[in-house]
Protein backbone atom coordinates (compact mmCIF):
# COMPACT_ATOMS: atom_id res chain seq x y z
CA UNK A 1 0.00 0.00 0.00
CA UNK A 2 2.91 2.18 0.65
CA UNK A 3 3.06 1.91 -3.45
CA UNK A 4 0.06 3.01 -3.91
CA UNK A 5 0.13 5.87 -1.23
CA UNK A 6 3.23 6.86 -3.21
CA UNK A 7 1.54 7.04 -6.63
CA UNK A 8 -1.61 8.84 -5.31
CA UNK A 9 0.29 11.95 -3.42
CA UNK A 10 -1.69 14.79 -2.19
CA UNK A 11 -0.27 17.35 -4.41
CA UNK A 12 -1.85 14.61 -7.59
CA UNK A 13 -5.10 14.67 -6.01
CA UNK A 14 -5.68 17.88 -5.08
CA UNK A 15 -5.12 18.59 -8.84
CA UNK A 16 -7.59 15.74 -9.74
CA UNK A 17 -10.17 17.33 -7.39
CA UNK A 18 -9.24 20.99 -8.25
CA UNK A 19 -8.01 21.51 -11.84
CA UNK A 20 -6.25 24.77 -12.61
CA UNK A 21 -6.18 26.07 -16.11
CA UNK A 22 -9.12 23.64 -17.15
CA UNK A 23 -11.51 24.65 -19.82
CA UNK A 24 -10.59 25.23 -23.66
CA UNK A 25 -10.97 28.09 -25.64
CA UNK A 26 -12.49 29.61 -28.45
CA UNK A 27 -9.44 31.51 -30.00
CA UNK A 28 -7.30 31.18 -33.05
CA UNK A 29 -4.21 32.34 -31.46
CA UNK A 30 -4.27 29.36 -29.09
CA UNK A 31 -2.92 25.73 -30.80
CA UNK A 32 -4.93 22.80 -29.81
CA UNK A 33 -4.12 19.17 -30.17
CA UNK A 34 -6.52 16.37 -28.83
CA UNK A 35 -5.01 12.71 -27.67
CA UNK A 36 -6.58 9.61 -26.84
CA UNK A 37 -5.37 6.29 -25.37
CA UNK A 38 -8.20 4.16 -26.69
CA UNK A 39 -7.47 1.59 -24.69
CA UNK A 40 -8.05 2.65 -21.21
CA UNK A 41 -10.54 5.71 -22.30
CA UNK A 42 -8.09 8.99 -21.66
CA UNK A 43 -9.15 11.97 -24.08
CA UNK A 44 -7.15 14.94 -23.27
CA UNK A 45 -7.22 18.25 -25.06
CA UNK A 46 -4.45 20.57 -24.58
CA UNK A 47 -4.21 24.50 -25.88
CA UNK A 48 -1.44 26.52 -25.47
CA UNK A 49 -0.72 30.23 -26.47
CA UNK A 50 2.48 31.30 -27.38
CA UNK A 51 4.32 34.64 -27.92
CA UNK A 52 7.24 35.59 -28.97
CA UNK A 53 8.73 32.52 -27.26
CA UNK A 54 6.94 32.28 -24.03
CA UNK A 55 3.89 30.18 -23.19
CA UNK A 56 1.59 32.98 -22.34
CA UNK A 57 -1.41 30.34 -21.92
CA UNK A 58 -2.18 27.25 -21.49
CA UNK A 59 -6.14 25.29 -20.74
CA UNK A 60 -7.14 21.63 -21.04
CA UNK A 61 -9.99 19.50 -20.91
CA UNK A 62 -10.59 15.78 -21.01
CA UNK A 63 -11.89 12.64 -19.49
CA UNK A 64 -9.74 9.99 -17.75
CA UNK A 65 -7.90 8.75 -14.42
CA UNK A 66 -6.77 10.57 -11.77
CA UNK A 67 -2.94 10.59 -13.12
CA UNK A 68 -3.88 11.51 -16.35
CA UNK A 69 -6.28 14.53 -15.56
CA UNK A 70 -4.20 15.59 -12.55
CA UNK A 71 -1.03 15.73 -14.93
CA UNK A 72 -2.78 18.02 -17.32
CA UNK A 73 -3.00 20.63 -14.13
CA UNK A 74 0.00 19.91 -13.13
CA UNK A 75 1.71 20.48 -16.76
CA UNK A 76 -0.97 24.19 -17.57
CA UNK A 77 0.38 25.40 -13.91
CA UNK A 78 4.32 24.60 -14.91
CA UNK A 79 4.24 25.56 -18.63
CA UNK A 80 2.42 28.71 -18.01
CA UNK A 81 4.91 32.01 -18.26
CA UNK A 82 8.37 29.63 -19.39
CA UNK A 83 10.12 30.12 -22.55
CA UNK A 84 9.17 27.41 -24.84
CA UNK A 85 12.22 25.41 -24.75
CA UNK A 86 12.57 25.61 -20.88
CA UNK A 87 8.53 24.00 -20.83
CA UNK A 88 9.87 21.13 -23.55
CA UNK A 89 12.93 20.56 -21.64
CA UNK A 90 10.90 19.83 -18.08
CA UNK A 91 8.88 17.87 -20.71
CA UNK A 92 11.58 15.97 -22.25
CA UNK A 93 13.50 14.86 -18.81
CA UNK A 94 9.67 14.03 -17.00
CA UNK A 95 9.13 11.41 -19.61
CA UNK A 96 12.68 10.06 -19.21
CA UNK A 97 12.09 9.78 -15.52
CA UNK A 98 8.61 8.23 -15.73
CA UNK A 99 9.85 5.79 -18.05
CA UNK A 100 12.76 4.93 -15.79
CA UNK A 101 15.10 5.93 -18.72
CA UNK A 102 18.30 8.46 -17.62
CA UNK A 103 17.24 11.64 -17.61
CA UNK A 104 19.23 14.90 -16.28
CA UNK A 105 18.59 15.72 -13.21
CA UNK A 106 19.72 19.53 -13.28
CA UNK A 107 16.87 20.10 -14.74
CA UNK A 108 13.89 21.46 -12.39
CA UNK A 109 10.44 19.30 -12.95
CA UNK A 110 8.85 21.51 -10.42
CA UNK A 111 5.60 19.91 -9.35
CA UNK A 112 5.67 17.10 -11.55
CA UNK A 113 8.18 15.64 -9.52
CA UNK A 114 5.32 14.30 -7.46
CA UNK A 115 4.78 11.42 -10.57
CA UNK A 116 7.44 9.89 -9.48
CA UNK A 117 6.11 7.33 -8.08
CA UNK A 118 3.92 6.59 -11.37
CA UNK A 119 7.85 4.78 -12.27
CA UNK A 120 6.40 1.90 -9.98
CA UNK A 121 3.64 0.96 -12.21
CA UNK A 122 5.08 0.77 -15.53
CA UNK A 123 0.84 0.40 -17.32
CA UNK A 124 0.37 3.83 -16.05
CA UNK A 125 3.17 5.96 -17.63
CA UNK A 126 1.29 6.47 -20.74
CA UNK A 127 -1.17 8.26 -18.60
CA UNK A 128 1.00 10.68 -16.73
CA UNK A 129 2.39 11.74 -20.14
CA UNK A 130 -0.62 12.31 -22.13
CA UNK A 131 -0.81 15.71 -21.40
CA UNK A 132 2.62 16.44 -21.96
CA UNK A 133 2.81 15.02 -25.31
CA UNK A 134 -0.43 16.97 -26.34
CA UNK A 135 1.76 20.21 -24.91
CA UNK A 136 4.48 19.27 -26.60
CA UNK A 137 1.99 18.83 -29.92
CA UNK A 138 1.04 22.08 -29.33
CA UNK A 139 4.49 24.12 -29.46
CA UNK A 140 5.66 21.97 -32.36
CA UNK A 141 2.58 23.18 -34.40
CA UNK A 142 3.61 26.72 -33.70
CA UNK A 143 7.21 26.49 -34.90
CA UNK B 1 -14.22 -31.29 -12.33
CA UNK B 2 -11.74 -29.94 -9.79
CA UNK B 3 -10.53 -26.58 -10.71
CA UNK B 4 -7.56 -26.53 -7.83
CA UNK B 5 -6.46 -29.77 -9.17
CA UNK B 6 -7.11 -28.06 -12.90
CA UNK B 7 -4.66 -25.28 -12.35
CA UNK B 8 -1.55 -27.68 -12.21
CA UNK B 9 -2.69 -27.69 -16.38
CA UNK B 10 -1.43 -24.14 -16.86
CA UNK B 11 2.21 -23.09 -16.70
CA UNK B 12 1.57 -19.81 -15.82
CA UNK B 13 -0.31 -20.83 -12.70
CA UNK B 14 2.39 -22.82 -11.66
CA UNK B 15 4.72 -20.35 -12.05
CA UNK B 16 3.18 -17.85 -9.81
CA UNK B 17 0.35 -19.54 -7.40
CA UNK B 18 -0.34 -16.56 -6.02
CA UNK B 19 -1.70 -14.92 -9.24
CA UNK B 20 -5.55 -14.78 -9.76
CA UNK B 21 -6.59 -14.67 -13.46
CA UNK B 22 -9.80 -12.89 -13.82
CA UNK B 23 -9.70 -11.91 -17.50
CA UNK B 24 -10.11 -14.76 -19.80
CA UNK B 25 -13.09 -13.29 -21.36
CA UNK B 26 -9.97 -11.20 -23.13
CA UNK B 27 -7.91 -14.65 -23.57
CA UNK B 28 -7.79 -17.95 -21.44
CA UNK B 29 -4.66 -19.53 -20.45
CA UNK B 30 -3.18 -22.30 -22.18
CA UNK B 31 -2.90 -25.53 -21.03
CA UNK B 32 0.53 -27.57 -21.05
CA UNK B 33 -1.72 -30.44 -23.19
CA UNK B 34 -2.43 -28.09 -25.77
CA UNK B 35 1.22 -26.59 -25.66
CA UNK B 36 2.66 -30.37 -26.14
CA UNK B 37 0.75 -30.55 -29.22
CA UNK B 38 2.09 -26.90 -30.19
CA UNK B 39 5.46 -28.46 -29.56
CA UNK B 40 4.70 -31.96 -31.40
CA UNK B 41 3.82 -30.50 -34.59
CA UNK B 42 6.90 -28.23 -35.10
CA UNK B 43 8.96 -30.78 -33.85
CA UNK B 44 8.04 -34.24 -34.99
CA UNK B 45 5.88 -33.06 -38.56
CA UNK B 46 6.52 -28.69 -38.93
CA UNK B 47 6.03 -28.93 -42.61
CA UNK B 48 2.87 -27.51 -44.97
CA UNK B 49 -0.02 -28.71 -45.92
CA UNK B 50 -2.39 -30.11 -49.10
CA UNK B 51 1.33 -29.47 -50.76
CA UNK B 52 3.91 -31.84 -50.29
CA UNK B 53 3.63 -35.80 -51.87
CA UNK B 54 6.21 -37.25 -49.00
CA UNK B 55 5.03 -38.90 -46.12
CA UNK B 56 5.57 -35.55 -43.82
CA UNK B 57 3.32 -33.37 -45.39
CA UNK B 58 1.07 -36.51 -45.10
CA UNK B 59 0.72 -36.70 -41.56
CA UNK B 60 1.17 -32.79 -40.92
CA UNK B 61 -2.23 -32.85 -43.21
CA UNK B 62 -3.39 -35.56 -42.05
CA UNK B 63 -3.47 -33.86 -38.23
CA UNK B 64 -5.24 -30.63 -39.96
CA UNK B 65 -7.91 -32.13 -41.12
CA UNK B 66 -8.19 -34.22 -37.95
CA UNK B 67 -8.68 -30.83 -35.88
CA UNK B 68 -11.08 -29.82 -38.70
CA UNK B 69 -13.19 -32.62 -37.37
CA UNK B 70 -12.64 -32.12 -33.66
CA UNK B 71 -13.80 -28.20 -34.35
CA UNK B 72 -16.49 -29.76 -36.51
CA UNK B 73 -17.84 -32.09 -33.97
CA UNK B 74 -17.43 -29.50 -31.23
CA UNK B 75 -20.29 -27.34 -32.54
CA UNK B 76 -22.25 -30.92 -34.44
CA UNK B 77 -21.37 -29.39 -37.88
CA UNK B 78 -19.87 -31.01 -40.92
CA UNK B 79 -16.21 -30.76 -41.25
CA UNK B 80 -16.63 -29.27 -44.39
CA UNK B 81 -18.61 -26.33 -42.97
CA UNK B 82 -15.89 -25.20 -40.46
CA UNK B 83 -13.53 -22.46 -42.34
CA UNK B 84 -10.37 -21.93 -40.31
CA UNK B 85 -9.76 -18.73 -39.59
CA UNK B 86 -7.42 -16.01 -37.66
CA UNK B 87 -9.96 -15.63 -35.22
CA UNK B 88 -14.04 -14.90 -34.62
CA UNK B 89 -12.85 -11.02 -35.94
CA UNK B 90 -12.14 -12.31 -39.13
CA UNK B 91 -14.38 -14.68 -39.24
CA UNK B 92 -17.36 -12.28 -38.43
CA UNK B 93 -15.95 -9.73 -41.37
CA UNK B 94 -15.85 -12.17 -43.37
CA UNK B 95 -19.15 -12.83 -43.40
CA UNK B 96 -20.01 -9.26 -44.04
CA UNK B 97 -17.60 -8.68 -47.21
CA UNK B 98 -18.18 -12.10 -48.84
CA UNK B 99 -22.19 -13.05 -48.46
CA UNK B 100 -23.39 -9.64 -47.04
CA UNK B 101 -21.69 -7.75 -49.98
CA UNK B 102 -23.24 -10.38 -52.62
CA UNK B 103 -26.66 -10.57 -50.95
CA UNK B 104 -27.47 -7.30 -49.45
CA UNK B 105 -28.32 -4.04 -51.82
CA UNK B 106 -29.58 -0.74 -50.99
CA UNK B 107 -32.87 -0.01 -48.70
CA UNK B 108 -32.10 -3.67 -47.24
CA UNK B 109 -32.05 -4.04 -43.51
CA UNK B 110 -29.21 -5.62 -41.17
CA UNK B 111 -30.12 -5.86 -37.54
CA UNK B 112 -27.30 -5.87 -34.86
CA UNK B 113 -26.95 -4.74 -31.14
CA UNK B 114 -25.40 -2.16 -28.97
CA UNK B 115 -23.99 -5.38 -26.97
CA UNK B 116 -22.00 -6.40 -29.71
CA UNK B 117 -18.53 -6.60 -29.93
CA UNK B 118 -17.08 -3.93 -32.32
CA UNK B 119 -15.88 -6.75 -35.04
CA UNK B 120 -19.72 -7.95 -34.37
CA UNK B 121 -21.25 -4.45 -35.45
CA UNK B 122 -18.80 -2.70 -37.34
CA UNK B 123 -18.25 -4.66 -40.62
CA UNK B 124 -21.70 -4.13 -41.15
CA UNK B 125 -21.64 -0.36 -40.20
CA UNK B 126 -19.34 -0.38 -42.99
CA UNK B 127 -21.68 -2.33 -45.60
CA UNK B 128 -24.39 -0.33 -44.59
CA UNK B 129 -22.72 2.96 -45.28
CA UNK B 130 -21.15 1.88 -48.20
CA UNK B 131 -24.04 0.17 -50.24
CA UNK B 132 -26.93 2.72 -48.58
CA UNK B 133 -28.54 0.18 -46.33
CA UNK B 134 -29.89 0.35 -43.03
CA UNK B 135 -28.14 -1.15 -40.04
CA UNK B 136 -31.12 -1.34 -36.97
CA UNK B 137 -30.65 -1.71 -32.97
CA UNK B 138 -32.67 -4.28 -31.52
CA UNK B 139 -33.60 -2.18 -28.61
CA UNK B 140 -32.18 -3.42 -25.27
CA UNK B 141 -34.36 -3.73 -22.19
CA UNK B 142 -33.65 -1.65 -18.91
CA UNK B 143 -31.33 -4.65 -17.98
CA UNK B 144 -29.31 -4.60 -21.37
CA UNK B 145 -31.13 -7.56 -22.87
CA UNK B 146 -31.29 -8.29 -26.04
CA UNK B 147 -35.05 -10.17 -26.09
CA UNK B 148 -37.21 -11.99 -28.47
CA UNK B 149 -40.08 -9.20 -27.77
CA UNK B 150 -37.79 -6.44 -29.02
CA UNK B 151 -36.43 -8.66 -31.75
CA UNK B 152 -39.95 -9.03 -33.50
CA UNK B 153 -40.10 -5.15 -33.12
CA UNK B 154 -37.77 -4.47 -35.46
CA UNK B 155 -37.86 -7.56 -37.99
CA UNK B 156 -39.75 -7.12 -41.53
CA UNK B 157 -39.50 -8.12 -44.92
CA UNK B 158 -36.53 -6.13 -45.13
CA UNK B 159 -34.23 -7.84 -43.17
CA UNK B 160 -31.57 -9.65 -45.32
CA UNK B 161 -29.01 -10.70 -42.44
CA UNK B 162 -29.14 -10.45 -38.23
CA UNK B 163 -25.78 -10.38 -36.83
CA UNK B 164 -26.12 -10.71 -33.20
CA UNK B 165 -23.59 -12.18 -30.31
CA UNK B 166 -24.79 -14.90 -28.72
CA UNK B 167 -23.13 -14.09 -25.10
CA UNK B 168 -22.20 -10.10 -24.48
CA UNK B 169 -18.20 -9.96 -23.74
CA UNK B 170 -19.55 -7.02 -21.12
CA UNK B 171 -22.72 -8.01 -19.37
CA UNK B 172 -22.56 -12.35 -19.78
CA UNK B 173 -25.99 -12.56 -21.24
CA UNK B 174 -27.42 -15.24 -22.88
CA UNK B 175 -29.37 -13.76 -26.31
CA UNK B 176 -32.27 -16.21 -26.99
CA UNK B 177 -30.76 -16.85 -30.14
CA UNK B 178 -32.82 -19.91 -31.28
CA UNK B 179 -35.93 -18.35 -30.70
CA UNK B 180 -34.14 -15.14 -32.78
CA UNK B 181 -32.86 -17.79 -35.34
CA UNK B 182 -36.82 -19.32 -36.12
CA UNK B 183 -38.29 -15.81 -36.51
CA UNK B 184 -35.88 -14.52 -38.43
CA UNK B 185 -36.11 -17.12 -41.17
CA UNK B 186 -39.48 -17.10 -41.06
CA UNK B 187 -38.74 -13.78 -43.22
CA UNK B 188 -36.18 -15.21 -45.41
CA UNK B 189 -33.19 -13.61 -43.43
CA UNK B 190 -30.04 -14.82 -42.92
CA UNK B 191 -28.22 -15.10 -39.13
CA UNK B 192 -24.51 -14.38 -38.47
CA UNK B 193 -23.58 -15.66 -34.51
CA UNK B 194 -20.82 -13.73 -32.67
CA UNK B 195 -20.40 -16.91 -30.46
CA UNK B 196 -16.45 -15.85 -29.17
CA UNK B 197 -17.79 -15.48 -26.11
CA UNK B 198 -20.15 -18.76 -25.88
CA UNK B 199 -17.85 -21.71 -28.20
CA UNK B 200 -15.40 -21.90 -24.42
CA UNK B 201 -18.56 -22.06 -22.22
CA UNK B 202 -21.37 -23.26 -23.66
CA UNK B 203 -22.27 -27.02 -25.82
CA UNK B 204 -23.18 -25.16 -29.08
CA UNK B 205 -25.49 -27.17 -32.17
CA UNK B 206 -25.38 -25.58 -34.99
CA UNK B 207 -27.99 -28.07 -36.44
CA UNK B 208 -30.18 -26.98 -33.03
CA UNK B 209 -29.97 -24.00 -33.75
CA UNK B 210 -30.38 -23.30 -37.50
CA UNK B 211 -27.78 -20.37 -37.50
CA UNK B 212 -26.19 -19.99 -40.78
CA UNK B 213 -23.20 -18.09 -39.53
CA UNK B 214 -21.15 -18.83 -35.82
CA UNK B 215 -17.92 -17.64 -35.40
CA UNK B 216 -15.33 -18.19 -32.34
CA UNK B 217 -11.82 -17.81 -31.47
CA UNK B 218 -9.95 -20.51 -30.35
CA UNK B 219 -7.45 -18.33 -27.71
CA UNK B 220 -10.59 -17.88 -25.57
CA UNK B 221 -10.84 -21.47 -25.67
CA UNK B 222 -7.73 -22.57 -24.23
CA UNK B 223 -6.66 -22.91 -27.86
CA UNK B 224 -3.12 -21.05 -29.41
CA UNK B 225 -3.94 -17.40 -30.42
CA UNK B 226 -4.23 -16.47 -34.70
CA UNK B 227 -7.05 -19.43 -35.31
CA UNK B 228 -11.16 -19.52 -34.89
CA UNK B 229 -13.69 -21.06 -36.69
CA UNK B 230 -16.22 -19.76 -39.24
CA UNK B 231 -19.32 -22.30 -39.34
CA UNK B 232 -21.60 -21.32 -42.26
CA UNK B 233 -24.32 -24.17 -43.59
CA UNK B 234 -22.64 -25.50 -46.70
CA UNK B 235 -25.08 -24.50 -49.07
CA UNK B 236 -24.59 -20.89 -48.34
CA UNK B 237 -21.13 -21.29 -47.83
CA UNK B 238 -20.89 -22.59 -51.35
CA UNK B 239 -22.58 -19.68 -52.52
CA UNK B 240 -20.20 -17.15 -51.07
CA UNK B 241 -17.19 -15.66 -53.01
CA UNK B 242 -13.34 -15.70 -51.86
CA UNK B 243 -12.07 -12.64 -50.29
CA UNK B 244 -8.62 -13.40 -50.35
CA UNK B 245 -6.58 -15.29 -53.09
CA UNK B 246 -3.94 -17.64 -53.81
CA UNK B 247 -2.71 -20.47 -53.45
CA UNK B 248 -4.83 -23.91 -52.12
CA UNK B 249 -7.97 -21.89 -52.99
CA UNK B 250 -8.12 -22.63 -56.89
CA UNK B 251 -8.73 -25.05 -59.27
CA UNK B 252 -7.92 -24.13 -62.66
CA UNK B 253 -5.89 -20.98 -63.27
CA UNK B 254 -5.38 -19.37 -66.80
CA UNK B 255 -4.13 -16.05 -68.08
CA UNK B 256 -7.45 -14.52 -67.73
CA UNK B 257 -9.99 -16.30 -65.17
CA UNK B 258 -9.75 -18.41 -62.35
CA UNK B 259 -11.85 -21.16 -61.00
CA UNK B 260 -12.02 -21.66 -56.96
CA UNK B 261 -11.82 -24.54 -54.82
CA UNK B 262 -14.86 -25.83 -53.14
CA UNK B 263 -15.66 -24.65 -49.18
CA UNK B 264 -13.65 -24.43 -46.76
CA UNK B 265 -10.61 -24.93 -48.80
CA UNK B 266 -11.93 -21.63 -50.85
CA UNK B 267 -11.43 -19.40 -48.12
CA UNK B 268 -8.43 -20.79 -46.84
CA UNK B 269 -5.49 -19.40 -49.01
CA UNK B 270 -1.56 -18.74 -47.70
CA UNK B 271 -0.61 -21.64 -45.45
CA UNK B 272 -3.08 -22.08 -43.19
CA UNK B 273 -2.60 -21.60 -39.30
CA UNK B 274 -1.77 -25.62 -38.85
CA UNK B 275 0.06 -25.71 -35.65
CA UNK B 276 -3.15 -23.36 -34.48
CA UNK B 277 -5.63 -26.08 -35.93
CA UNK B 278 -3.73 -28.91 -33.94
CA UNK B 279 -3.88 -27.09 -30.94
CA UNK B 280 -7.46 -26.06 -31.13
CA UNK B 281 -7.90 -29.46 -31.63
CA UNK B 282 -6.14 -30.82 -28.45
CA UNK B 283 -8.09 -27.82 -26.40
CA UNK B 284 -11.66 -29.15 -27.75
CA UNK B 285 -10.51 -32.74 -26.05
CA UNK B 286 -9.55 -30.46 -22.88
CA UNK B 287 -12.62 -29.71 -22.62
CA UNK B 288 -14.68 -32.09 -23.49
CA UNK B 289 -13.22 -34.15 -21.14
CA UNK B 290 -14.61 -31.44 -18.49
CA UNK B 291 -18.23 -31.29 -19.91
CA UNK B 292 -19.13 -27.63 -21.60
CA UNK B 293 -22.11 -28.28 -19.25
CA UNK B 294 -20.00 -28.49 -16.06
CA UNK B 295 -17.75 -25.79 -17.12
CA UNK B 296 -21.05 -23.32 -17.47
CA UNK B 297 -22.07 -24.37 -14.57
CA UNK B 298 -18.96 -24.02 -12.49
CA UNK B 299 -18.64 -20.33 -13.90
CA UNK B 300 -22.23 -19.43 -12.75
CA UNK B 301 -21.71 -20.57 -9.39
CA UNK B 302 -18.65 -18.22 -9.19
CA UNK B 303 -20.19 -15.37 -10.23
CA UNK B 304 -23.05 -15.58 -8.30
CA UNK B 305 -20.90 -16.23 -4.94
CA UNK B 306 -18.88 -13.10 -6.05
CA UNK B 307 -21.43 -10.21 -6.99
CA UNK B 308 -23.34 -11.69 -3.76
CA UNK B 309 -20.21 -10.04 -2.29
CA UNK B 310 -19.84 -6.85 -4.49
CA UNK B 311 -23.73 -6.29 -3.66
CA UNK B 312 -22.74 -6.23 0.05
CA UNK B 313 -19.44 -3.60 -0.60
CA UNK B 314 -20.87 -0.07 -0.22
CA UNK B 315 -19.23 2.08 -3.41
CA UNK B 316 -19.48 -0.62 -5.61
CA UNK B 317 -21.76 -0.62 -8.76
CA UNK B 318 -22.51 -3.76 -10.17
CA UNK B 319 -24.11 -3.36 -14.47
CA UNK B 320 -25.15 -7.15 -14.32
CA UNK B 321 -26.17 -8.64 -11.15
CA UNK B 322 -28.08 -11.21 -13.14
CA UNK B 323 -25.25 -12.58 -15.50
CA UNK B 324 -25.99 -15.89 -16.82
CA UNK B 325 -22.34 -16.45 -17.37
CA UNK B 326 -18.58 -15.93 -15.46
CA UNK B 327 -18.62 -12.46 -16.96
CA UNK B 328 -19.32 -9.04 -14.13
CA UNK B 329 -18.94 -5.04 -15.17
CA UNK B 330 -18.81 -3.32 -12.25
CA UNK B 331 -16.81 -0.05 -11.00
CA UNK B 332 -16.02 1.36 -8.14
CA UNK B 333 -18.14 4.56 -7.52
CA UNK B 334 -16.04 8.12 -8.42
CA UNK B 335 -13.37 5.94 -8.75
CA UNK B 336 -11.86 5.95 -13.34
CA UNK B 337 -11.62 2.09 -13.73
CA UNK B 338 -7.49 2.56 -14.74
CA UNK B 339 -7.10 3.88 -10.96
CA UNK B 340 -9.01 0.73 -9.83
CA UNK B 341 -7.64 -1.54 -11.52
CA UNK B 342 -3.88 -0.63 -10.40
CA UNK B 343 -4.79 -1.58 -7.16
CA UNK B 344 -5.64 -5.02 -8.19
CA UNK B 345 -2.72 -5.13 -10.56
CA UNK B 346 -0.87 -4.49 -7.04
CA UNK B 347 -2.22 -7.64 -5.71
CA UNK B 348 -1.75 -9.88 -8.13
CA UNK B 349 -4.64 -10.47 -9.77
CA UNK B 350 -5.31 -9.87 -13.91
CA UNK B 351 -8.52 -7.89 -14.80
CA UNK B 352 -9.66 -5.71 -17.32
CA UNK B 353 -10.22 -1.98 -17.50
CA UNK B 354 -12.08 -0.03 -20.11
CA UNK B 355 -14.66 0.18 -22.91
CA UNK B 356 -13.39 -4.35 -23.78
CA UNK B 357 -13.86 -3.48 -27.67
CA UNK B 358 -17.80 -2.57 -27.31
CA UNK B 359 -18.26 0.81 -26.75
CA UNK B 360 -22.10 0.82 -27.49
CA UNK B 361 -22.19 -0.67 -24.25
CA UNK B 362 -20.48 0.86 -22.58
CA UNK B 363 -22.32 4.10 -23.79
CA UNK B 364 -25.58 2.29 -22.81
CA UNK B 365 -24.34 1.79 -19.66
CA UNK B 366 -23.79 5.68 -19.26
CA UNK B 367 -19.98 5.41 -17.86
CA UNK B 368 -17.04 6.17 -19.64
CA UNK B 369 -15.54 2.77 -19.43
CA UNK B 370 -16.06 0.08 -16.52
CA UNK B 371 -13.99 -3.15 -15.07
CA UNK B 372 -14.63 -6.63 -16.12
CA UNK B 373 -13.79 -10.02 -14.22
CA UNK B 374 -14.64 -12.88 -16.14
CA UNK B 375 -14.27 -16.76 -14.47
CA UNK B 376 -12.90 -19.56 -16.34
CA UNK B 377 -12.44 -23.36 -15.85
CA UNK B 378 -8.70 -22.51 -13.32
CA UNK B 379 -10.66 -20.03 -11.29
CA UNK B 380 -11.70 -20.95 -7.71
CA UNK B 381 -13.41 -19.60 -4.15
CA UNK B 382 -10.30 -18.71 -3.28
CA UNK B 383 -9.85 -16.48 -6.44
CA UNK B 384 -12.94 -14.88 -5.97
CA UNK B 385 -12.75 -14.41 -1.99
CA UNK B 386 -8.88 -12.52 -2.78
CA UNK B 387 -10.66 -10.83 -5.55
CA UNK B 388 -13.64 -9.36 -2.80
CA UNK B 389 -10.48 -8.91 -0.59
CA UNK B 390 -8.82 -6.11 -2.42
CA UNK B 391 -11.96 -4.98 -3.84
CA UNK B 392 -13.26 -3.81 -0.09
CA UNK B 393 -9.02 -2.74 0.00
CA UNK B 394 -9.77 -0.80 -3.05
CA UNK B 395 -13.04 0.82 -1.72
CA UNK B 396 -11.36 2.06 1.26
CA UNK B 397 -7.88 3.06 -0.26
CA UNK B 398 -9.35 5.67 -2.96
CA UNK B 399 -12.16 6.49 -0.45
CA UNK B 400 -9.30 7.69 1.65
CA UNK B 401 -7.75 9.89 -0.90
CA UNK B 402 -10.88 11.80 -1.52
CA UNK B 403 -12.08 10.39 -4.60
Amino acid sequence: MDKMQNLYRQVIMDHYKNPRNKGLVDDESYRTVHLKNPSCGDDITVQTKIENGIIVDAKHEGTGCSICCSAASVMSEIVIDKPVEEALKISENLTKMLSNQEYDKSVDLEEAIVYEGVRQFPARVKCASLAWKAFEGTTKESE
Amino acid sequence: MDPKTLKKDFPVLVHDESFVYLDSAASSLKPTQVLDKLNEYYTNYGVNVHRGVYQLSYVATEKYNEARKKAADFINADKDEVVFMRGASSALNFVALSYGYKHINAGDEIIVSELEHHSSVLPWQQLAKNIGAKLVYVPLTKEGRITVENFKKVINDKTKVVALTYVSNVMGYITPIKEIIEIAHSFNAVVSVDAAQAAPHLNIDVKALDCDFLSFSGHKMLAPTGIGVLYGKYSILKSCPPIEFGGDMIDLVTKEDATYNDPPIRFETGTPPIAGAIGLGAAIDYLNDLGLDNIHKHEQELAKYTIGKMLEIEGVTVYNPTTDTGVIAFNIDNVHPHDAVTIFDENNIAMRAGHHCAQLVTQFLNTISTLRISFYVYNTMDDSDKFIETLKEAVDFFKSMGF
